[in-house]
C-alpha cells in the first residue's frame, strides 16, 4: 500500500505522522465475529482520509479502536507518539446522532467534555471559546437555546463544537451527517471542510456515501468485509478547496466510478 | 374528484376555505365538561337515593354527605380531634413516602447500575413485589406495635417497589449513543451516572414516584384499619361500625384530597425537574 501512497500528490504527504496503526485485528469474543484483520494505516497532520465500505464491514469498529474505546485483538495504535490505551482528550469524535442532552443548554452541552475532564469551573471558563466555536459553525446566539429548539443540522453543528472544544489533534467522524437530509448534508460537508482547513485538523471519516468520501478526502480507503480489511487506497487529487460544483466534473465521476467498482466486486464475496 | 382547472388565487374565495370538523362535545372547555360530568354523577346519585333504590345506611343522599363534609371540615378547622387524626395519618404517609423514596431509590440504583444487583437482587424484588403486600400488615403490627411505626412500615413497603422499578428502568433508558459519548469523554462511572443516566431516567423515576404516592396512602390507611391507632383510617372504621355512612363518605373525600395533594406535589416536582418536553432524552434528532 505504501507504493500507492508514494504516488499521491497530496500536499500533506511530507507532514508529520499523527496516527499510526499497524496490524490491527479485532475479533469480538461474544459472537466470535472476525470484524477486522491486518489494518495498517498512517494519517499525516492536516490530512483528510475516509474509509468507505458496506454496512457491517467493520468501519465503526476501526474507529472505536482508533479512539481507544475498544481494545484491538492484535496490533497497535499510536497517536502523536503515544500508544492509545483508552479515551484521550486529543481525540475528538462525532457520531451519526448529535446526542445533545435536553436538560442542558446548547453551550452547556458544548462544554460538557471540559466539565467531565476538568470540572465545573473549567467548564464555565470554556464558555467564551465555546461561543467562538458557535460562531464558527454559524450558530451565533444559540448558546442559551435548548437542543429541543434546534433542527437536525443545527444539532450536528453543536456536536461539532462539542468535538472541537477540547482542541483535539484528530477528528474521528462516524457517518456524522448521514441522518440529515441530502441538501443539509452537502452543506454540512462543505462546512466541515472549511472548519478542518481553518484549524489544520487531521480528520478520519467513516461513510457509506462515495461522493461524500471523494469530495472531502485526500485519500479514500475502500474496505472489504468479513473480515474487515483495506482493499484499496484511492488518492483523490482534486484541487482544494473543494466545491459542490466539482461533483459534476468528469474527474470526480471517474473517481466515484473507480471506488464503486471496487466496492461492488467485494460486497458480494 | 375533479381537479380545478383554474385554482382561485389564495384567499380569493373565502367560502372555499377548508375547515376541519370537530364534534361539538370535543370543543367544550375542559372546566365545563368536568362540571357537566360531576353534575350528572350527583344527579344520578340523588335519583338513586330519592327513589329509595338503596337503603340510606348503604348510600346516604348527596345532601346528607355534603352536610357531613361541612361538619368534618368545621372539626378540622377548629383543630379538634379529627385534625389530630388527620395529622397522625399525614405523618404516617409522609414518613412512609420518605422511607420508600430513600430505600427504593438506593435499591433502584443498585439494581439498575450494577450487574450484581440486576442478577442477584432484582429476582428477589420481583418475587416480593408479586406478593399481596397488604397481607404483611399483621406481621408489621406484631413487630412494631399498634402505633404509627407499623403504618409507616406498611406504607413504605407498598410504595418502595414502584420506585425501585422506575429508577432501574430509568437508568437503563440511556441509549448506546449517550453511553458512547460519555466513554469518549473519559467519564468515570460516577459522572456517567450523575450527569447522564439519572437525568435521562428522571421521567421513569417520576412515574415510579407517582405510583408510589398512590400506594403509600393505601398502605397507611390499610395499616390503620388493621392496626388501630388514632388516624383517619381508625375514624373511618369507627364510623362504619356505627353505620354512619355519611361520615365514612366525607372522611373518604378528605382522604382523597390528601392523596391528590401528595400526587400533585410529585407532578409539580416532575414539571420542575423534567422541564424538557420529550420523553426521549437524546435530542437533536430529525
Ligand atoms: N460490540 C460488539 N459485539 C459483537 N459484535 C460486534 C460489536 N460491534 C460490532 N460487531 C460486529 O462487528 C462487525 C462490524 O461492525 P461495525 O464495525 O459496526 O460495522 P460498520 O460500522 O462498518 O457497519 C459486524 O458484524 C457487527 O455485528
Ligand atoms: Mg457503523
Amino acid at each position: 500500500m505504501s507504493s500507492v501512497a508514494a504516488l499521491a500528490s497530496v500536499p500533506t504527504q511530507s507532514a508529520e505522522i499523527v496516527y499510526q496503526l499497524s496490524g490491527i485485528g479485532k475479533t469480538y469474543a461474544r459472537n466470535a465475529t472476525h470484524a477486522l484483520q491486518g489494518i495498517d494505516l498512517t494519517l499525516r497532520k492536516g490530512s483528510f482520509s475516509s474509509v468507505i465500505g458496506s454496512s457491517g464491514c467493520g468501519k465503526s469498529t476501526l474507529l472505536k479502536i482508533m479512539a481507544g474505546l475498544v481494545p484491538p485483538s492484535t496490533g497497535r495504535v499510536v497517536l502523536q507518539g503515544r500508544p492509545v490505551t483508552g479515551p484521550r482528550r486529543d481525540i475528538g469524535m462525532m457520531f451519526q446522532q448529535a446526542t445533545l442532552f435536553p436538560w442542558r443548554t446548547t453551550i452547556e452541552n458544548i462544554v460538557l467534555p471540559i466539565e467531565i475532564r476538568d470540572g465545573k469551573k473549567a467548564a464555565l471558563a470554556a464558555h467564551d471559546p465555546a461561543r467562538a466555536l458557535l460562531e464558527l459553525v454559524g450558530l451565533k446566539g444559540f448558546d442559551k437555546a435548548y437542543p429541543g429548539e434546534l433542527s437536525g443540522g443545527m444539532a450536528q453543528r453543536a456536536a461539532i463544537c462539542r468535538m472541537l472544544i477540547t482542541e483535539p489533534a484528530v477528528l474521528l467522524l462516524d457517518e456524522p451527517f448521514s441522518a440529515l437530509d441530502e441538501l443539509t448534508r452537502d452543506f454540512m460537508n462543505m462546512e466541515l471542510q472549511r472548519i478542518c482547513a481553518s484549524r489544520d485538523a487531521t480528520a478520519f471519516l467513516v461513510t457509506h456515501s462515495i461522493p461524500e468520501a471523494v469530495i472531502l478526502s485526500d485519500v479514500v480507503y475502500v474496505m472489504k468485509p468479513r473480515p474487515g480489511r483495506i482493499a484499496e487506497e484511492v488518492v483523490i487529487d482534486l484541487p482544494r478547496p473543494r466545491t459542490l460544483e466539482m461533483i459534476t466534473t468528469p474527474k470526480f465521476g471517474a473517481l466515484v466510478e473507480r471506488i464503486r467498482n471496487r466496492l461492488d466486486k467485494e460486497a458480494f464475496i | 374528484m375533479t381537479a380545478p382547472a383554474n385554482p382561485a388565487p389564495h384567499g380569493a374565495d373565502a367560502e372555499t376555505i377548508w375547515v376541519e370538523h370537530v364534534a361539538w362535545f370535543d370543543r367544550v372547555p375542559r372546566a365545563v365538561a368536568m362540571a357537566f360530568v360531576f353534575a350528572v354523577f350527583i344527579g344520578l346519585w340523588e335519583l338513586v337515593t330519592l327513589l329509595g333504590l338503596v337503603s340510606p345506611i348503604i348510600l346516604p343522599t348527596p345532601l346528607e354527605t355534603l352536610k357531613d363534609v361541612i361538619l368534618v371540615g368545621r372539626n378540622l378547622i377548629g383543630g379538634e380531634y379529627m385534625l389530630a387524626a388527620l395529622w397522625t395519618t399525614l405523618r404516617a404517609v409522609a414518613y412512609g413516602f420518605a422511607l420508600a423514596v430513600a430505600i427504593g431509590f438506593s435499591l433502584g440504583v443498585l439494581v439498575g447500575e450494577t450487574a450484581f444487583g440486576e442478577r442477584a437482587i432484582m429476582p428477589y424484588l420481583v418475587a416480593i413485589d408479586t406478593m399481596p403486600k397488604v397481607a404483611f400488615a399483621p406481621i408489621f403490627i406484631a413487630w412494631l406495635g399498634f402505633d404509627i411505626e407499623s403504618k409507616v412500615a406498611l406504607a413504605a413497603f407498598i410504595a418502595t417497589f414502584p420506585i425501585v422499578v422506575g429508577t432501574a428502568a430509568g437508568l437503563h433508558s440511556a441509549d448506546a449513543n449517550a453511553r458512547m459519548l460519555f466513554k469518549t469523554m473519559g467519564a468515570t462511572r460516577w459522572q456517567t451516572l450523575v450527569k447522564m443516566k439519572l437525568p435521562t431516567g428522571l421521567p421513569q423515576i417520576f412515574t415510579g414516584l407517582k405510583i408510589a404516592a398512590v400506594g403509600v396512602m393505601a398502605g397507611a390507611i390499610t395499616g390503620e384499619f388493621l392496626g388501630g391507632g388514632r388516624g383517619f383510617g381508625e375514624l373511618i372504621r369507627i364510623a362504619s361500625t356505627q353505620l354512619n355512612t355519611p361520615r365514612v363518605f366525607s372522611l373518604i373525600i378528605y382522604l382523597s384530597l390528601v392523596g391528590m395533594l401528595l400526587f400533585g406535589i410529585v407532578v409539580w416536582m416532575q414539571r420542575h425537574f423534567v422541564f424538557w418536553h420529550k420523553d426521549r432524552v437524546v435530542g437533536g434528532e430529525v
